[in-house]
């Protein structure tokens, strides 16, 4: 019976969160559309709202093209790789009151070890497609998803320290019983630095170095068509949302809100993480694209130093005053 | 200065180079032999009154059959802090095609002369990369010369040639027989002929 | 800088342990702006060699030149710098001018500087879309654009055409301008400034953008100048040259502008040279419309094209002036042999047309000094010991289009 409860959550979640990868690329050329005085997709559909549907269907009919220098094994399993960590990742997020597929002890540290293996999907699809471009792409992406992994996880200790726990359930109800409400306003620079690395960590604008398509072409995934390349779309979208949903639950109180609207436990959490999906596609249509040594002296000369001042900061005050 | 001030001062200076000063339009050129074209060069590039430190253009002339060299080699020199200009033409003779390169004055000059050598067939001694530059490597003749038709004399270039070999031999399968091969000729052609 | 100097010193000791990455950037690629193709040499991310290849749109337009008479080579200038060819236009007009020595009417003068500085707007746009698209500011890109439409929409209006114009012709332009699009032009001209302003609110004062484009790609004022810069690129490094201020041609001394002028030269200064250009491009496009004389816009004596459209045959589409079906009126005294080089100030920097003429109404020798060909060959100096990022800042803003640099 738990085993039956358990499939029927995948189900949901796999369905809805799918859902929202379609209708997330849609939101964003919207989104973008807009902010660049156009009207983005219109034809599919009213208002194009049926996009996202014929681009699944095109990319899924698409010819498949295999370089022929490629590492065939290799070449095949990294998107499968990137997909099934970043869809992993969702297992132990808590979207409302004792809603999680799984409610682990070391749920944080679980989706630091799910993010690190997408990236062995990147880098792998660099090495095994033979090509140049993909090959750069794939060592910048190692790179900084290398350095921005350390600072993400100091960013979060600061919030580990005041929950005391890494269970992410434990952490909202930290938060929902500490004199804020939300972790936001004392672990305002934990909460900065979570930011700036969840970009980089998910390969976005301004961080979008290993697929800038200005420099590399389309990056790590140059060789990739049809419905590989979508499946990197997909982990790429899916790991925007397990970042948005961690920053929610980590610092903004994940599905506690001013009031409860009933009916709709998850309604807060949803408001929240759209928020900053939004954000997402903001700062995409608003930033230009750091270098590649720029992108590294950001991220260990001022996001680590800052982030492990800001645990020093919250272990002393912790210990004065709590 | 004026360009004629310019031209007599060159005459005072390299007075066995210079073989005729000519006048269109108020511009001036001077016509000069070949044989120290750099040092020339330098010495309006370098002298203070002069300091001809911008080089416009760089190209070749070919004057088959209208002057006895055959062909010339033509620098538009101009001074951005005097405000004057003067145009060079160095004679370059068909049976020594050859010439000084001045990518020692200027570093500009380098793809002007590939693109002389290129188009018109005169090598540049001293250059440090005297390649073919707009055509491809494998290509026949210079186009530029009076005496290359402009069709081209009707040949394919020989890596087109190679492309289409190519593209034969890779062909497997031909789904709905409408392939044509692109080396015979077509109803079109045959018309124009 | 100093670690990227200590990394080539590395390469060229130990050369057969660390064998450099070679990438083939081009032709086809985002961001080399055309059929541009760089052979980099890389160390990790630094280019140790960068190779320029050019000539995949060679057409040979100095040959076809030489087989055609004056007035039917106008159209192929449209296809040199295809993003601002009203400018050649212009510029290869005037120097058939100079050479045929024709007087222009004054009105045509106003004109054409107005015509020019039009397409040094389209130019501009278009390479700051680009430029900072390269960057990855993917916004500025569309909102150039819609101003751009806007320049595009009158080029139509006044020739029909929104690329291709072929608006002027020798000793004019080919039709008057209407009162409908002087206003619109000037209503444009009130509004352009605070567009400019928007690009660069994004920008401009954008730490990233500083990061990526201050203190990269350094060229000294002794070495812009040695190596044949012209234009905006010039005077980014500090260097006082413009054509339109140095050899004025048609209403450019009647106006007043000024010339912006870097300092250091870097990818920044080029950025803020050409952004301040367009302000004063605004400026010259209003004075001409305020100061426009009335008159002729033709010089009477100029030579031109004829189609006989009495006789009946069909005119084959390789007809030329010496097949005799197409003719040129007052094929007269003005043919005279010489020589003469007449350079313009286009968007890109200097273009210069080189005329060798044996008294025919064709050409002798057509030599076309194009700017983007002489920045393309300086890349090489530009991008090395450059990072690869920094090699597409550099390409944009030395601002090269392919069909001017292969011809």
């Amino acid at each position: 019976m738990e085993l039956l409860w358990i499939l029927i959550k995948i189900v949901i979640v796999f369905a809805v969160v799918m859902l929202h990868v379609m209708y997330a690329t849609y939101f964003e050329r919207k989104v973008i559309g807009h902010m660049q005085v156009r009207m983005g997709p219109m034809r599919v559909g009213p208002h194009g709202i049926l996009q996202p549907i014929a681009d699944g269907l095109k990319l899924f009919f698409k010819e498949d093209i295999i370089p022929a220098e490629a590492d065939k094994k290799v070449f095949y399993a990294a998107p499968l790789i990137c997909l099934i960590s970043a869809l992993s990742a969702v297992a132990v997020l808590p979207f409302f009151e004792g809603f999680a597929i799984a409610n682990i002890n070391i749920g944080l540290l679980y989706i630091f070890a799910m993010s690190s293996l997408a990236s062995y999907g990147v880098v792998l699809a660099g090495w095994s497609a033979n090509s140049k471009y993909s090959f750069l792409g794939g060592l910048r992406s190692s790179a900084q998803v290398i350095s921005y992994e350390i600072a993400m996880g100091l960013s979060l200790v600061g919030v580990m320290m005041l929950s005391g726990s890494l269970n992410l359930t434990d952490i909202v109800h930290a938060q929902m019983n500490s004199p804020y409400k939300i972790y936001l306003i004392p672990q305002i620079i934990g909460f900065f630095v979570f930011v700036v690395a969840m970009f980089a960590e998910t390969n976005r604008t301004p961080f979008d170095l290993p697929e800038a398509e200005s420099e590399l072409v389309a990056g790590y995934c140059t060789e990739y068509s049809g419905m590989r390349f979508a499946l990197f779309f997909m982990a790429e979208y899916i790991g925007m949302i397990v970042m948005s949903c961690l920053a929610v639950t980590c610092f903004l109180g994940g599905w506690s809100g001013p009031f409860d609207v009933p009916g709709i436990p998850f309604f807060w959490f949803l408001l929240k993480a759209y928020f900053f999906i939004f954000l997402y596609y903001w700062v995409r249509a608003t930033l230009p694209r750091y270098r590649y040594d720029q992108l590294m002296a950001l991220g260990w000369k001022v996001l680590i130093p800052l982030a492990l001042f800001n645990i020093v900061l919250t272990g002393t005050i912790k210990s004065l005053f709590g | 200065m004026e360009p004629l001030e310019i031209a007599k001062k060159i005459k005072e200076r390299f007075p066995d180079q210079v073989i005729d000063v000519e006048e269109h339009r108020g511009q001036v050129g001077v016509i000069v032999k070949k044989d120290r074209i750099v040092e020339l060069l330098r010495w309006l590039h370098d002298d203070p009154a002069l300091h001809l430190n911008h080089l416009a253009d760089l190209c070749g002339v070919d004057y088959l059959g209208k002057k006895d060299v055959r062909f010339e080699v033509v620098y538009n020199l101009y001074s951005i802090p005097l405000r004057h200009g003067i145009r060079i033409r160095a004679q370059v003779p068909e049976d020594d095609c050859q010439i000084e390169s001045v990518t020692s004055i200027w570093m500009g000059a380098d793809w002007h002369e590939r693109e002389c050598y290129d188009l018109l067939g005169i090598t540049f001694g001293g250059h440090p990369d005297l390649r073919r530059i707009l055509l491809p490597d494998g290509w026949e003749g210079h186009p530029l010369r009076k005496d290359y038709p402009l069709d081209g004399g009707g040949k394919n270039w020989s890596g087109y040639d190679k492309v289409l070999e190519r593209s034969k031999k890779l062909r497997k399968y031909d789904f709905y027989g409408t392939y044509q091969d692109p080396t015979k000729k077509t109803g079109i052609e045959d018309a124009r002929e | 800088m100093l670690e990227n100097k200590a990394q080539l010193r590395l390469v060229k000791g130990d050369e057969a342990t660390h064998e450099p990455y070679t990438i083939a950037m081009g032709p086809q690629h985002p961001a080399t702006h055309g059929v541009l193709k760089l052979d980099l040499e890389l160390d990790g991310e630094t280019v140790l060699e960068c190779k320029p290849t050019v000539g995949f749109l060679h057409r040979g337009v100095e040959k076809l030149a030489e087989n055609l008479s004056y007035a039917q080579t106008l159209p192929l200038t449209d296809r040199l710098d295809y993003i601002a060819s009203m400018a050649n236009n212009v510029a290869y007009s005037i120097a058939v001018e100079k050479l045929l020595d024709i007087e222009v009417p004054l009105r045509a003068k106003y004109i054409r500087t107005m015509v020019m500085e039009m397409a040094r707007l389209t130019g501009h746009l278009l390479w700051l879309a680009t430029h900072a698209l390269d960057i990855g500011a993917m916004t500025v890109f569309l909102y150039c654009f819609r101003e751009r439409e806007i320049l595009l929409d009158m080029f139509e209006e006044i020739c029909g055409a929104r690329l291709t114009t072929s608006y002027t012709c020798i000793g004019g332009v080919r039709q008057d301008v209407t009162g409908h699009f002087l206003e619109s032009l000037y209503d444009f001209t009130e509004d352009f400034p605070s567009k400019i302003k928007e690009y660069e609110t994004l920008i401009d004062k954008n730490r990233i953008w500083l990061k990526r484009t201050q203190d990269v790609g350094i060229v000294s004022a002794e070495d812009a100048v040695s190596l044949g810069l012209t234009g905006p690129t010039l005077r980014g490094s500090g260097v006082d040259y413009d054509v339109r201020k140095h050899m004025p041609y048609d209403a450019y001394p009647y106006v007043k502008f000024e010339v912006p002028i870097g300092s250091k030269g870097d990818v920044y200064d080029r950025y803020r040279c050409r952004m301040e250009e367009m302000h004063q491009s605004n400026s010259i496009i209003r004075q001409c419309i305020e100061a426009l004389p009335t008159g002729p816009i033709r010089a009477a004596d100029a030579p031109d094209l004829v189609m006989p459209y009495g006789i009946q045959k069909k005119v084959a589409a390789d007809a030329t002036f010496s097949s005799g079906i197409i003719k040129l009126v007052k094929d007269s005294e003005r043919y005279i042999e010489g020589d003469v080089y007449v350079a313009a100030e286009v968007p890109k920097g200097e273009l210069g047309f080189y005329f060798v003429s044996d008294g025919k109404g064709v050409p002798y020798r057509m030599h076309i000094r194009s700017p983007s060909y002489i920045h393309i060959g300086a890349l090489s100096f530009l991008c090395k010991g450059q990072m690869v990022a920094d090699v597409i800042a550099i390409i944009g803003s030395v601002d090269v289009v392919l069909g001017e640099c292969d011809r």
